[in-house]
C-alpha cells in the first residue's frame, strides 16, 4: 500500500467516525442553544436507541427497517420523557442544578441498562448486515465502504434538514426566539413548553439516528457505549462553537480526522489525549469555538 | 460563557471521581453461599471470592464464580474438608481495583481465612498487595501478569509474594508461546501488534510477544495502541495494513478482538490473527469468515479427557449452559488447589485466620505436585506459577476448535 493511499484511507476513517461525532454533537448543541443545558444524558439516549434496535431485531425478529424506526421512536420518546420528568421542574433553578441532574440521568440510564440487559456487549453484526453490505467506492487502492458512505451522507442530510428547519420554518423561528430571550418569546405568544419539548424531541431523534449509524459501523451494544461517544461529541460541540449547528458538524469532523491522523503518524497511544487536549486549548484560546457567537458577559 | 464551561468541566470531573471511587460504598451486596449445614457441629471454613460479575468483562467473572462454586458444592456435598463445610463469601469487584480493595476489607471483616480472586489482572494486583501484608493465602484463577506473584516484575531478584498463587499461565508465557507458534507453525517473518493501552494484561502479552519475536528473528513492523472503550480501530489497522504483516497479534479481550478482526478485514489486513486466552468466546463477536484461521492459546482444551468431559457435564447440569470459556475450568481448578492446601492446615488442627494457619496453607500449596485439574496437572514453579502446557485453539467455520497442546 502506497503512502498516498494510506493517507486517503486514514482521511476516510476520520470522516466516518467524525460524522457520527458530528451527529451526536448536533444534539448537544441544539439543546444547549435553547435552554443552555449541557445534556450529558445525550450519549446514553444513543445507547437506549441501540438497545431498542437490538431488542427489535434479535428478540422480536422485526424487519431491520421497522426496527430502526422503533429505535428512533424510542430515543425520541425517551428524550421527551427525560425533559418532562427531570428538566422541566428545574427550569427556574440555577443552571448548575440542571447540569447535575443531567449527569444523574446519565448514570441512571447506564446502570439501568446494565441491570436489565447485563454488562456484556451484544453482537449485532448479523442483524445489521442489511445496512452494512452495499456498494462501495474504490479510490485508488483505498475503499470507501458502504457503512462509511451511509454514515457520511446521512449526517450531511441531517445537518441540512436541521438548518432548514431552524432557519426557514415557523417552529425554527420559535426555537430561535426562545433561545434569544425566553421571557420575550413567551410574551409574543410562543409556547415555551412546546418549543423546548420539540427541541428535545429533535435532539433525541438525532441521537436515535446516531445509534443506528453507530451500529452500522461498530455492531456492538453495551451499557457504556454512549459515555465516551458523548464526551467526544461534547468536545466536538465545544470546538465548533456550542449552540451552532454548522459548528457542531465542523467540530465532529475535525475531532474524527484528528483521531485518525494522530494514529496515522504512529501515535495511537495519544489518541484520546489529543482529543481532550483540543478541548483544553479551545477553552483557553477561543472559548466560543470555531463558529460560535462570542458573547460578552454583562457585569 | 467561558466561566460557565470551565465550571461545568470542574463539576463533571469532580463527579466522575465520585463515580469511580465512591461507588464502592454502594457495591452490590455480597452473597453468602454456604450450602448445607454451615453452622453444623463440624463448624465451617470461610473463604472469600472476588470476581467481577457485573462489568464489561463479566463473562470472565461469572464463569470463574460458577467454576469455583461447582467445586465447593461438590466438596460440601461429600462432607466438606476435615468434616467442616466450606462457606464462600462472594463480592463483586466490578473489575475495578478500588472496588476490589474495598471488597477485600469486607472479606477480612467477615472473617475469611483465604481468598480466591480476583479475576482480572488489575483487581488481582490490587488485592495481592493487601493479602501480602497480612500473609493471607490467595489464589487467582485467571490473572496472568507476572506482578501478581512477583514483587517487582522488572527485577526478579526482588522476591515473590509467597502467599499468592495462580491457576493460569502468566502473560510472558502466552506472548512467548504465540511468537514461537507464529515462527514454527506459520513460518511468519513479519508481525504487527494492536493492544489496549493501560491494560496490564494486554501490555504484558504485547511486551513478551515483541521480545520473543526479536529473539526468533520475526520483524515487528507495527505496534499500535487503543484506549479502553474504543470501538474504532480502523486508523491503527490501516497503518498495519500498510505494512502487510504475516501475523497480527491482538492480546485483548474478546469483545474488542471481535471488532478488531472485523475492521481489520474491512481495511485490508490479510495476515493471520493471533491472540491470548482473552479470545475465549470471540466466535460470538465477529463473523466466521473474518475469524477463519485465527489462532489463540488457552489454558483449557474442551473435551480432551474423561475428567474434562465429566466436568463439562456437571457444569451443564448445575448452570443449564455450556462452559462459556476457559475461566470456568480455571475457577474450578483454583478452588481445588486452595481446598487441597487448606486440608493440610486443617489436618494439623490449626486455628483459622492465624499466621500459623496461613503459613500451613501456603506451604501445602507450594508443595502441590501432580494434582490433576481440569486444565492440566498442577505443580508450581519457584515463582508460584503453574507448570503446564498451552492448548492451541483455532477458529474454524465459526467455532473455536482445540488443535494441539503446544
Amino acid at each position: 500500500m502506497s503512502l498516498l493511499s494510506t493517507i486517503v484511507s486514514q482521511v476516510i476513517n476520520g470522516l466516518q467516525s467524525g460524522s457520527i461525532y458530528a451527529l451526536v454533537a448536533l444534539g448537544y448543541s441544539m439543546v444547549y442553544g435553547i435552554i443552555l443545558l449541557l445534556n450529558f444524558a445525550h450519549g446514553d439516549i444513543i445507547m437506549v436507541g441501540a438497545y431498542a434496535a437490538w431488542m427489535c431485531m434479535v428478540n422480536f425478529h422485526l424487519h431491520p427497517v421497522a426496527s430502526i424506526l422503533v429505535a428512533v421512536l424510542a430515543s425520541t420518546l425517551l428524550g421527551v420523557i427525560i425533559e418532562k420528568v427531570a428538566y422541566t421542574p428545574l427550569r427556574s433553578a440555577p443552571r448548575l442544578s440542571l447540569l447535575i441532574t443531567a449527569i444523574g440521568v446519565s448514570f441512571l440510564l447506564e446502570n439501568g441498562a446494565q441491570l436489565i440487559f447485563g454488562a456484556g456487549a451484544k453482537d449485532m453484526s448479523e442483524p445489521m448486515a442489511l445496512f452494512t453490505t452495499g456498494p462501495s467506492i474504490t479510490l485508488g487502492s483505498s475503499t470507501l465502504s458502504f457503512p462509511a458512505i451511509l454514515t457520511i451522507v446521512v449526517s450531511l442530510i441531517a445537518m441540512a434538514a436541521l438548518t432548514f428547519l431552524v432557519q426557514k420554518t415557523k417552529l425554527g423561528k420559535a426555537m430561535r426566539a426562545v433561545s434569544e430571550d425566553m421571557g420575550a418569546a413567551q410574551l409574543m405568544g410562543i409556547s415555551l413548553n412546546a418549543t423546548i419539548s420539540f427541541t428535545f424531541m429533535l435532539g433525541s431523534a438525532l441521537a436515535g439516528i446516531g445509534a443506528i449509524l453507530y451500529l452500522c459501523a461498530y455492531p456492538q451494544v453495551s451499557p457504556t457505549m454512549g459515555s465516551m461517544l458523548g464526551l467526544k461529541a461534547f468536545v466536538a460541540a465545544v470546538l465548533g462553537g456550542i449552540g451552532s449547528i454548522p459548528g457542531a458538524m465542523v467540530g465532529g469532523f475535525v475531532i474524527g480526522l484528528a483521531e485518525a491522523l494522530v494514529s496515522a503518524v504512529g501515535l495511537s497511544v495519544w489518541k484520546d489525549g489529543v482529543v481532550f487536549a483540543i478541548l483544553i486549548v479551545v477553552l483557553l484560546v477561543k472559548p466560543s469555538g470555531l463558529l460560535g457567537r462570542s458573547t460578552t458577559e454583562k457585569v | 460563557m467561558k466561566r460557565f464551561i470551565s465550571m461545568t468541566m470542574a463539576v463533571l470531573m469532580a463527579l466522575s471521581l465520585v463515580a469511580c471511587g465512591g461507588g464502592s460504598s454502594s457495591a452490590a451486596g455480597g452473597s453468602s453461599a454456604a450450602s448445607g449445614a454451615a453452622s453444623g457441629e463440624g463448624g465451617s471454613i470461610k473463604i472469600g471470592l472476588l470476581a467481577n460479575t457485573s462489568d464489561a468483562n463479566a463473562n470472565y467473572g461469572n464463569a470463574v464464580k460458577n467454576g469455583v462454586m461447582l467445586y465447593i458444592d461438590e466438596v460440601n456435598a461429600a462432607g466438606g474438608v476435615n468434616g467442616k463445610q466450606i462457606e464462600v463469601i462472594a463480592y463483586d469487584d466490578k473489575g475495578d481495583a478500588t472496588e476490589a480493595v474495598t471488597a477485600f476489607s469486607r472479606l477480612v471483616d467477615d472473617g475469611v481465612t483465604a481468598v480466591i480472586g480476583g479475576v482480572l489482572t488489575g483487581t488481582t494486583l490490587a488485592v495481592a498487595d493487601e493479602t501480602y501484608e497480612i500473609g493471607m493465602p490467595q489464589i487467582t484463577a485467571s490473572a496472568t501478569a507476572p506482578g501478581v506473584t512477583l514483587l517487582d516484575p522488572e527485577d526478579e531478584s526482588a522476591g515473590i509474594r509467597e502467599n499468592v498463587f495462580r491457576a493460569c499461565f502468566i502473560d510472558p508465557f502466552q506472548g512467548e508461546k504465540m511468537a514461537e507458534y507464529a515462527s514454527e507453525r506459520l513460518g511468519a517473518t513479519t508481525a504487527a501488534v494492536i493492544f489496549e493501552n493501560g491494560n496490564d494484561y494486554s501490555v504484558g502479552l504485547k511486551d513478551a510477544f515483541v521480545a520473543k519475536c526479536e529473539e526468533l528473528g520475526i520483524q515487528v513492523v507495527a505496534t499500535e495502541a487503543y484506549s479502553t472503550g474504543d470501538v474504532d480501530f480502523k486508523a491503527q489497522l490501516t497503518n498495519i495494513a500498510g505494512q502487510n504483516p504475516d501475523v497480527v497479534f491482538s492480546p485483548n479481550y474478546y469483545e474488542d478482538d471481535g471488532m478488531i478482526v472485523t475492521q481489520a478485514r474491512e481495511v485490508g489486513v490479510t495476515g493471520t490473527f493471533l491472540g491470548g486466552d482473552g479470545w475465549g468466546s470471540v466466535k460470538n463477536y465477529a463473523s466466521a469468515e473474518d475469524l477463519e484461521g485465527s489462532v489463540y492459546c488457552s489454558g483449557y482444551a474442551p473435551g480432551s479427557s474423561d475428567a474434562v468431559k465429566q466436568f463439562e457435564a456437571d457444569y451443564q447440569a448445575a448452570y443449564g449452559e455450556d462452559i462459556p470459556n476457559m475461566f470456568a475450568p480455571l475457577g474450578y481448578d483454583a478452588a481445588m488447589l486452595m481446598l487441597n492446601a487448606i486440608q493440610a492446615a486443617e489436618e494439623q488442627g490449626l486455628e483459622a485466620c492465624t499466621d500459623a494457619y496461613y503459613q500451613a496453607v501456603i506451604d501445602a500449596m507450594s508443595a502441590t505436585e501432580g494434582l490433576e485439574g481440569i486444565t492440566g496437572t498442577y505443580q508450581f514453579d519457584e515463582q508460584n506459577n503453574p507448570i503446564k502446557s498451552a492448548a492451541i485453539m483455532k477458529l474454524e467455520g465459526g467455532d473455536e476448535v482445540f488443535t494441539e497442546l503446544f
